[in-house]
Formats: structure tokens, C-alpha cells, sequence
């Protein structure tokens, strides 16, 4: 049997590798896109594209907008003479963000009264402005904390002191690139695994394999195995690249991480298999892989937290196993779990392998026409 | 070009797509179900976000500091009596943040000094994590502002930014999603549409039996085009109806300028899967190259989610290649902020040339050969 299966494995990866475009579709991309995606895919705010209107002439005024100067996360990009300049710098998205200081700021200061600063802000993309918004305020209260010192204001009665745990800058690239690794795995064994019962199928070819002396589990493992490989070898050398090229820090236990990684590529293959041996054309293939592939890394709490999504929608991620290997992934790199903290994820984990591999095999022998 | 066989192409392309419902799932089911499942499932507003709270010693002051928290919508406070206990929730990830309020929180207070309030916060999502700290400013902005309201005693932080939130005041994630979401969806649904026609024209030898016609390559791909391109303008549709009266995005711009830039985006999606499955002519590795270049770099690459403004400058760069960016910045500019002539022009040419680019190369590399 092991002969048997061997064979139908070389069989398919040299249907795999054969020719250039098939090969370089499996390993040229997703190391692009890890390179892409890795400095694309943040959170972080830089060059924050801001202009000022200032009406006041006095020192205070020109020392907070010094701040924001000296700030690496703005940019000042333009400055208002009057009020009508401002509209069209929102509207065509030149500046994201002004700051309008009144003619009475620094008098105000001065004379002990609080002095507002407008901040007027393109509020297109929501999760933008409220970041940029996050930051304004984190120079605005230094500046009061200054200001307050400087000129006797008085301390403030208590005071937030902030730290954060496992990520303690806040690089939202810490949180994405361990997360690449999942998304990269996940859409290369789909590539592998998703077509792959259905274009024999197309091409008749099935039938044959159907006629051999080859079990449909046989057939199943000859099918399944060239996806993990590939998958685990892509999972791998991605997941060195976030540590030697991204820096991102490694502090779990390997081990823990290859045996989530095994998990989640038999659930993948699985599922993979499963469309795959649904679809009567590739056509049908593509569109099953493109209808688990979107809902699973949208709703997978790789970008958004899943958190945040209405209850419903909350019990339908218990199905992807994308959910469960992004907590591994990110709990090994970062938060430094080993093994028994990760029970909770290995086991449904394990269940989606079960169901859709034994679901992928009896779709072999049943879904002949 | 040969209206009649024009016709004769488009009609066998049409019992074709009738044989096989794929394509019409991928038109019109797929545009319904993903915007349901993300219009409902994408949000980035966090809501009831769990915290531990710690009050060492309760007091009157620590009292009202919590019951700030407890009001608030973004937060569900939860009191546990050890800092040890709420570690240990953090860790097992049951809270994102602890609140600690020391022993000696009010005596501080008392004695004018500035007591210190302890926030330890689940950094591993910094997104998540930086907009639970500005919440939480918030909540201690407030707080300060009651205490020197109730004492008489004058305000101690100087300057307060007043926000001017234009186009979406309420900062909904989901006015700016679901634009975004049409643009990651089309995206797909056109390269889809395409992505396989000419490659199975190639596998299944119909090529051949096309090329021995007097058509010419023109018509052959403009046969292939036309029907496409009048499915995905109904998915599109369908998308901005589902966009306006279910999840309630305002539609401030012109709808009729929407449609023209969709119809554009549309030739450019539509053309870029062409192009793959010409160059392809094998629907498997057409089908894979459709997986990768599209739905990712829609998603990551166009800023729908993540800002281009903040991306590194190569990055930045490589993002003007993803005709999914130009059409995100129109969709969001149309639905939320009006007909912002500059931004749609810019991006309205942009997408004309990718479009222009995709169908030119297509052409160009599309003759009546066999190999």
C-alpha cells in the first residue's frame, strides 16, 4: 500500500511541478506577497498628513504646533489662511487631518482658561481617523502635562501610566506577520489541494484512478500529501522570514507551533479536498475555493477582532480553522505558549481535520456520475 | 468586427454560462452572500471590551473613577479582588486589559499628590489595543473634568482637542467598510467571471474549432467580454442596493457617476482576467494565478483596511498596481463624502488605463495560432 501511495504522490507533484508557470504560481507568489503584505499590512500611523490654520500669534500656539512638528507620526503637508482653504484639502484627501488653534489660544492659556484645539478630520475611512485622532490627543496631553508644570497649573489628581504586555511599542506588524503565516499556508494548500480532484475529474482522468486497485482512503492520502508538504514547507520558511527578515520576536516553544501547524494543514487539505471532490468542473472548484477562502480569512480575526462581530456571526467562526491557528500562531510568537496552554485550540483544530478529511474521502466514492 | 458573429458569440457564451450556474453563483450569489457576511461580520468599533478591574482599597474616589468605566459602551468591567486573579485572566485571555487602582490611590489624592492609575493591556492586537487606550483617555478625561466640575476648582488640562469628524460623524466602521467591501468584491467576481473562459476554450480544443471560423480575436474576446461584463454590472448593482437600504450607507455622491466608475472598474477586473486566462490557457494554473492576485491584494494592498498613507514608499508604489485601490478611494469618496470631482477623475483615469493595459496586452497577445 505504502508503494501505491508513493507512487500516486510523485504522480502528483509532477503534475504540480511540470511546467514553469505551474511552479512558479506555488512559490513565487507567496514569498512576494509575504514581503508585500509584511511592510503593507499595519495599523501604525506615519506620516500622517496634516495642515494648520492658525489664528493666534502668540508663543503658546507656535510651541504645540512645534510638537506636532517634531512628531514622526504627522506630517504637515499645508497651512490655512482662512477658513475656506480647509474644505478642499478634506475633500481631495490632501491633508487627512487640520488643526485650527483660535486667535485667543495662547491669551486664553495665560489667563488660566482652557483653550480648545479643533481638529477637523476626513472621516472616510473610520479606523483611520480615530487612530489619527489617538494620536492628537497622546501630543496634546503632553504638551497639558508640560504646560500644566510650567506654568503652575496644578498636578492633575491621578494619572493613567499605561503599559502594555507582549507587544509593548504597540507594533501592529508583530500582530500581522504571524498572521501572514497562517494566510499564506492557508491559501497555498487550497492552491494545491483545491482544484486538484476536479480537473481529473474534467479531464476523465478520475474515473481511472477510481479503477485501480488504489482504496479511496489511498487516494485520499496520495491527494492530501503533496498539500501538507508544500504547506509545511512554504509554513516554515515563512514563519523563519517573520523572525530573521521581520524581526518579530519568537519566545513560545517550536514544538507547540509545528503541531498546530500540522493540525491546521490537515483541516486545510481536507477542506480543499472536500470542494474539490464537490466540483464537477474547475470552474466550480475555483468558485468553492473562493467562497471558504474569503468568508475563512475575513472572519478569522486576522485583521478584525473577532470580538467585535455580532454573536452570530461569532458562533460561525468556530467552524474556521484559520480562528484557532492564528491564536497558536500568535500565542507561540508573542505571548510564549507552549503546548498545554494551546489545548484549548489543538482540539477543534483536530475535529475540522477529522470531519473534513473523512468527509473528502467518502465524497471520493460517492460523487461519481 | 462582424456584428452578426458578434452576436453568434455572445449567445454561445450565454448558453455556456446557463449550463454550468457557476458563473451565474459567482455574479449574483457571491456579490449577496460575502456583503452579508462582512457587512454584518467586519467592524473594527470595539464594543463591551472585557477589563479586569483591581481596586486595592474602595473608596469613594475609586468608586466614581470605576462607575465611568462601568457607563461607558466600549467597556465590561469585571472586578477581581488580586492583581494575581486578573493576570491570570489576561493571560488566559478572558480580559484584554486590568485597570489597577492601588492601595494607596485616594491617600495620594488627599495629600495632593498625583496618584497613580495602573493600566496593563493585551498588546498582541496593537490595533485593539491602541484604541482601548484612547478610550480609556477618554474615560479619564471625563473623569478629571466631573471631579473639577463637582470641587469648583478650575481645570487642569489646558488644551482639549475638540474633533470635527466630516463625513462620517458617528466614526462607523461599517459607512466605510462596505464601500471598501464592493470594491474587494467586484474585484473578485470580475477575475473570476474571466479568469477561467479562454483557458477552458484552450483545454477543452474549442479554440481550435473557433480559430477554423472566419471570427477574428477581436470578436473572440469582445464575445467573451460583453456577457461578463453585463453579469458583473448586475452583481455591482446588486451590491450598492444591498449597500443602501440594508446596512444603511449613506449615498451622498450621484449614483450615475458611481455607475460609470464601476463600469470601468469592471472592464479593468474583467480584463485582468482575461489576461491571466490567455496567458494561462490551462484553467488550474489560471484558476491558482486568480486565487493569488486577486483577493489578498484587494484586501491588503487597495486601502480598504490598512492606510497606503502609512505603507513604506516601495510599498506605497507597488499599491498603484492593484486596480482595487483607485476604485476603494472612489467608492468611499462617492458613498461618504459627494462627487469630489478631483478624486474621481484621477482615479477614473487611472482605472481607464489599467483597463486599456489589460484588454491592449490581451489582444495583442491573443492571435489565431495554435501554439
Amino acid at each position: 500500500m505504502p508503494a501505491r501511495i508513493w507512487a500516486l504522490v510523485i504522480k502528483e507533484f509532477l503534475a504540480l511541478l511540470r511546467d514553469k508557470k505551474s511552479r512558479f504560481v506555488l512559490i513565487g507568489p507567496p514569498l512576494i506577497q509575504l514581503l508585500v503584505f509584511g511592510y503593507a499590512a499595519t495599523f501604525d500611523l506615519s506620516h500622517i498628513p496634516y495642515a494648520v490654520y492658525n489664528q493666534d500669534t502668540g508663543f503658546a500656539s507656535r510651541e504645540l504646533l512645534g510638537d506636532f512638528q517634531g512628531s514622526p507620526a504627522f506630517q504637515q503637508v499645508a497651512t490655512v489662511e482662512n477658513e475656506g482653504q480647509i474644505a478642499p484639502l478634506i475633500d481631495d484627501e490632501k491633508a487627512l487631518l487640520v488643526l485650527q488653534i483660535g486667535p485667543h489660544f495662547t491669551r486664553d492659556l495665560l489667563l488660566h482658561r482652557p483653550a480648545p484645539v479643533q481638529v477637523i478630520i476626513n472621516g472616510r475611512n473610520s479606523n483611520t481617523a480615530t487612530l489619527a485622532l489617538n494620536y492628537v490627543n497622546t501630543v496634546l496631553l503632553s504638551f497639558d502635562t508640560r504646560w500644566a508644570a510650567d506654568h503652575h497649573w496644578g498636578r492633575p489628581p491621578a494619572q493613567l501610566v499605561v503599559r502594555s504586555w507582549f507587544n509593548p511599542n504597540l507594533l501592529s506588524r508583530w500582530f500581522i506577520v504571524p498572521g501572514i503565516v497562517a494566510l499564506l499556508m492557508l491559501v497555498v494548500t487550497l492552491l494545491v489541494t483545491g482544484l486538484s480532484v476536479a480537473r481529473e475529474r474534467e479531464q476523465g482522468t478520475f474515473d481511472q484512478l477510481l479503477v485501480t486497485p488504489m482504496g479511496p482512503v489511498e487516494i485520499l492520502v496520495g491527494k492530501a500529501l503533496p498539500g501538507l508538504i508544500i504547506g509545511a514547507l512554504e509554513g516554515c520558511f515563512i514563519a523563519l522570514v517573520a523572525v530573521f527578515w521581520f524581526q518579530v520576536p519568537f519566545v513560545g516553544s517550536i514544538l507547540a507551533l509545528l503541531v498546530g501547524m500540522a493540525l491546521f494543514l490537515l483541516a486545510a487539505v481536507g477542506i480543499g479536498l472536500m470542494i474539490s471532490s464537490l466540483a464537477v468542473t474547475q470552474q466550480q472548484g475555483l468558485l468553492g475555493v473562493f467562497l471558504f477562502l474569503v468568508p475563512a480569512i475575513i472572519l478569522s480575526g486576522f485583521a478584525t477582532p473577532i470580538a467585535n462581530m455580532p454573536e452570530l456571526v461569532q458562533d460561525l467562526t468556530y467552524i474556521n480553522p484559520m480562528r484557532y491557528f492564528l491564536v497558536i500562531v500568535r500565542g507561540v510568537f508573542l505571548e510564549g505558549d507552549n503546548m498545554p496552554m494551546l489545548w484549548s485550540q489543538y482540539w477543534p483544530l483536530a475535529l475540522i481535520a477529522i470531519f473534513s478529511m473523512s468527509a473528502a474521502a467518502w465524497l471520493f466514492r460517492h460523487r461519481m456520475q | 468586427m462582424n456584428l452578426q458573429r458578434l452576436r453568434g458569440l455572445i449567445r454561445k457564451e450565454f448558453i455556456q454560462i446557463l449550463r454550468d450556474p457557476s458563473a451565474i453563483a459567482i455574479a449574483f450569489f457571491m456579490p449577496v452572500f460575502l456583503l452579508f457576511l462582512f457587512g454584518y461580520g467586519v467592524s473594527l468599533d470595539a464594543k463591551h471590551v472585557p477589563v479586569a478591574v483591581v481596586v486595592d482599597q474602595p473608596t469613594a474616589e475609586t468608586s466614581a473613577f470605576v462607575g465611568g468605566l462601568q457607563q461607558s459602551p466600549y467597556f465590561e468591567p469585571q472586578i477581581y479582588t488580586s492583581m494575581h486573579s486578573a493576570r491570570q485572566a489576561l493571560m488566559a485571555r478572558k480580559a484584554d486589559g486590568i485597570l489597577w487602582l492601588r492601595s494607596d490611590f485616594s491617600r495620594q489624592m488627599l495629600q495632593g499628590n498625583t496618584a497613580s492609575i495602573g493600566v496593563l493591556i493585551n498588546g498582541v492586537d496593537a490595533n485593539n489595543a491602541r484604541i482601548l487606550e484612547g478610550y480609556l483617555q477618554g474615560i479619564w478625561q471625563n473623569w478629571l473634568q466631573q471631579r473639577a466640575l463637582n470641587a469648583g476648582a478650575p481645570l487642569i488640562i489646558p488644551v482639549n482637542g475638540e474633533d470635527r469628524i466630516w463625513f462620517n460623524p458617528a466614526l462607523r466602521s461599517r459607512d466605510y467598510l462596505v464601500p471598501g467591501l464592493i470594491a474587494v468584491i467586484m474585484t473578485l467576481i470580475g477575475a473570476l467571471l474571466t479568469a477561467l473562459v479562454v483557458a477552458r476554450e484552450w483545454e477543452r480544443g474549442t479554440m481550435e474549432a473557433l480559430m477554423a471560423t472566419p471570427v477574428t480575436m477581436s470578436e473572440i474576446l469582445l464575445g467573451k467580454l460583453i456577457p461578463y461584463f453585463i453579469m458583473g454590472m448586475g452583481g455591482m448593482l446588486l451590491s450598492v442596493a444591498l449597500a443602501v437600504w440594508l446596512f444603511a450607507v449613506p449615498l451622498v455622491g450621484s449614483f450615475w457617476v458611481l455607475l460609470a466608475c464601476s463600469a470601468l472598474f469592471l472592464l479593468a477586473a474583467l480584463g485582468m482576467g482575461l489576461l491571466i486566462s490567455s496567458v494561462a490557457r490551462n484553467q488550474f494554473v489560471a484558476g491558482q494565478i486568480a486565487i493569488i492576485v486577486t483577493f489578498l491584494p484587494a484586501f491588503i494592498l487597495s486601502g480598504f483596511i490598512f492606510d497606503i498613507q502609512s505603507m513604506p514608499a516601495a510599498i506605497r508604489i507597488i499599491t498603484h498596481i492593484v486596480a482595487a485601490r483607485y476604485f476603494v478611494s472612489i467608492l468611499q469618496t462617492i458613498f461618504l463624502a459627494g462627487d469630489v470631482w478631483p478624486i474621481i477623475l484621477w482615479n477614473s483615469l487611472a482605472l481607464l488605463l489599467m483597463a486599456a493595459f489589460f484588454l491592449g496586452v490581451t489582444l495583442r497577445r491573443s492571435h489565431k495560432r495554435l501554439d
